[in-house]
């Protein structure tokens, strides 16, 4: 094999659109092949678990990991990764923060079983099976990972370098993470591979975006017609912009929608969805508790609407059961 | 059933021109109030990030109580609005992510009711002794015990990496 750095990625708790980012790079993938060797990468090449234990340690120049961390193989992985590795890079929201697959710490790992393997609708399953994680299969044992009980983000499970935000992170930031990358200049470790500035900054609506706001109501994208022009807080829609970090360039705004806060915060924020909640409550237009609950009825779900891409990062994690 | 010896740990915020001189009056008058609580004196209650309150939770406090001036007498006109605000959010929010409606408080509290201090800190005690204890840091430390189950060698020990050096 030859000596050029190598590369590594691979997927935990994730939907494959991180997969399909790298995909994205379109042309630019063959700048990247063309400048290191891509040594693992199971949705697309065929190595196996063994290939990488075979490895030296340290051997991998950088590796990729996308997806939050919910299983015990996950686990294992990830940590076999990382010590093979020299750089670990988070991929996307959820090995950022945990993603949308961490709306599932709202609920205990029973919980979750139960519906999946007993109530859902779609279901029939008198006898109560469940997936037993060992048993034997014509004298062979066979294993299956074993869910566990929180959905986790990468950094909670091994030692993280580098971050790259985004559901999915965009071509442009993997590009340029990869040419810093090789350029031997290694920023800070913990490092967001995206600008530390607000969603706002960059969006093209910044202009409409009043500085007193006041709220009277909030709607849901698909409960108003948004003008195409005017920033979407003045509209009356919670847009995660003021507690989002930049660097997509406000897709989801250019496409009418407002931002739902895949980038995770600005390193000056501790709690993506705390912050949010504290901007949009203080620029509520009521004083008193009935007006001031008329104007939050338009926010249902404030866990999944702060929290949509990043619980398990939050700084309580998961929902509280009081009776551990 | 709750332990009877358990002390319950309220962290409270209280604003520097009401709350915290009605504490400090019910201190000189000599009102007992149960000895439970932390006290962060602020400016105004509206100086209080949710982070602050999510924080407090985080780091292994029963409950969280904030006072303030009554509305309309807010040093800085629209602090105890805005914190009345959040509040009505940050509870439900709370309630949502299983903290009891108990744990989190919001009082307004003038310089002058050095009683009402007493009654509303006497009060959250006893409530939180009904609850028992939260300990999100004990149950998160429970949780991580399953980390611990991989052994293998090619495994990555969970701590202890040390800083990427620059080229
Ligand atoms: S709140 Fe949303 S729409 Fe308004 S400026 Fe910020 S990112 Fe743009
Ligand atoms: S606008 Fe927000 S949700 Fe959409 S891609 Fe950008 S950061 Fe993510
Ligand atoms: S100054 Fe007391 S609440 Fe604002």
């Amino acid at each position: 094999m030859s000596d050029k750095p190598k590369l590594a990625f691979y997927w935990c708790a994730s939907c494959g659109g991180c997969e399909e980012s790298v995909v994205d790079l379109a042309e630019d993938i063959l700048m990247v092949a063309g400048a290191v060797d891509i040594i693992f990468w199971p949705v697309a090449m065929d190595f196996k678990k063994n290939d990488v234990e075979a490895m030296e340690d340290g051997s991998i120049f950088a590796a990729m990991i996308n997806g939050a961390i919910r299983t015990s193989e996950q686990e294992e992985m990830a940590r076999l990764i990382r010590r093979k590795s020299k750089v670990v890079i988070a991929y996307g929201s959820c090995a950022h923060m945990g993603g949308i697959p961490s709306l599932a710490n709202e609920f205990s790992r029973e919980q979750i079983m139960e519906f999946m393997y007993q109530e859902s609708p779609s279901v029939v399953n008198p006898e109560k099976i469940r997936p037993m994680l060992n048993f034997k299969h014509n004298s062979q044992n066979v294993n299956l990972p074993e869910i566990r009980n929180l959905v986790r983000t990468l950094d909670q499970v091994i030692d993280v370098d580098y971050y790259l935000p985004g559901c999915p992170p965009t071509p442009k930031l993997l590009k340029q993470a990869v040419l810093t990358l090789l350029s031997g200049e290694f920023p800070p470790k913990g490092t967001v591979l995206s600008p530390d500035e607000a969603l706002c900054e960059e969006c093209p609506r910044k202009e409409s975006k009043p500085s007193d706001l006041s709220f009277k109501h909030f709607y849901r994208p698909h409960e108003v017609l948004l003008d195409k022009t005017k920033c979407l807080l003045s509209q009356g829609v919670v847009c995660m912009g003021p507690a989002t970090r930049a660097g997509c360039e406000a897709l989801c705004i250019s496409g009418n929608m407002p931002c739902s806060g895949c980038f995770g915060p600005t390193s000056r924020v501790r709690d993506q969805g705390a912050k949010m909640l504290s901007s949009l409550c203080s620029n509520i237009s009521e004083n008193d508790e009935a007006g001031i609950d008329g104007v939050l009825d338009g926010i249902p779900d404030p866990v999944g609407t702060f929290y949509r891409y990043g619980l398990a990062a939050s700084l309580l994690r998961k929902k509280i059961t009081e009776d551990v | 059933m709750p332990d009877k010896k358990y002390e319950p740990k309220i962290v409270a915020f209280f604003c520097n021109w009401c709350t915290y001189t009605a504490a400090d009056l019910a201190g000189v008058s000599r009102l007992k109030y149960a000895p439970n609580v932390k006290v962060i004196r602020i400016m105004c209650s509206g100086r209080v990030d949710p982070q602050f309150i999510l924080q407090a939770f985080a780091s292994g406090a029963d409950g969280v109580l904030i006072g303030g001036c009554h509305p309309g007498d807010c040093h800085y006109s629209e602090g105890n609005y805005k914190m009345l605000r959040r509040f009505r959010l940050l509870k439900r929010m709370l309630h949502t992510l299983g903290i009891d409606d108990e744990r989190f408080r919001l009082e307004w509290i003038s310089a002058s009711e050095g009683e009402k201090v007493k009654i509303v800190i006497n009060d959250m005690v006893e409530k939180l002794k009904v609850l028992g204890p939260l300990s999100i840091p004990k149950q998160i430390s429970v949780l991580d015990e399953e980390l611990r189950e991989i052994t293998e060698e090619h495994a990555e020990p969970l701590t202890g990496r040390e800083e990427l050096s620059h080229v």
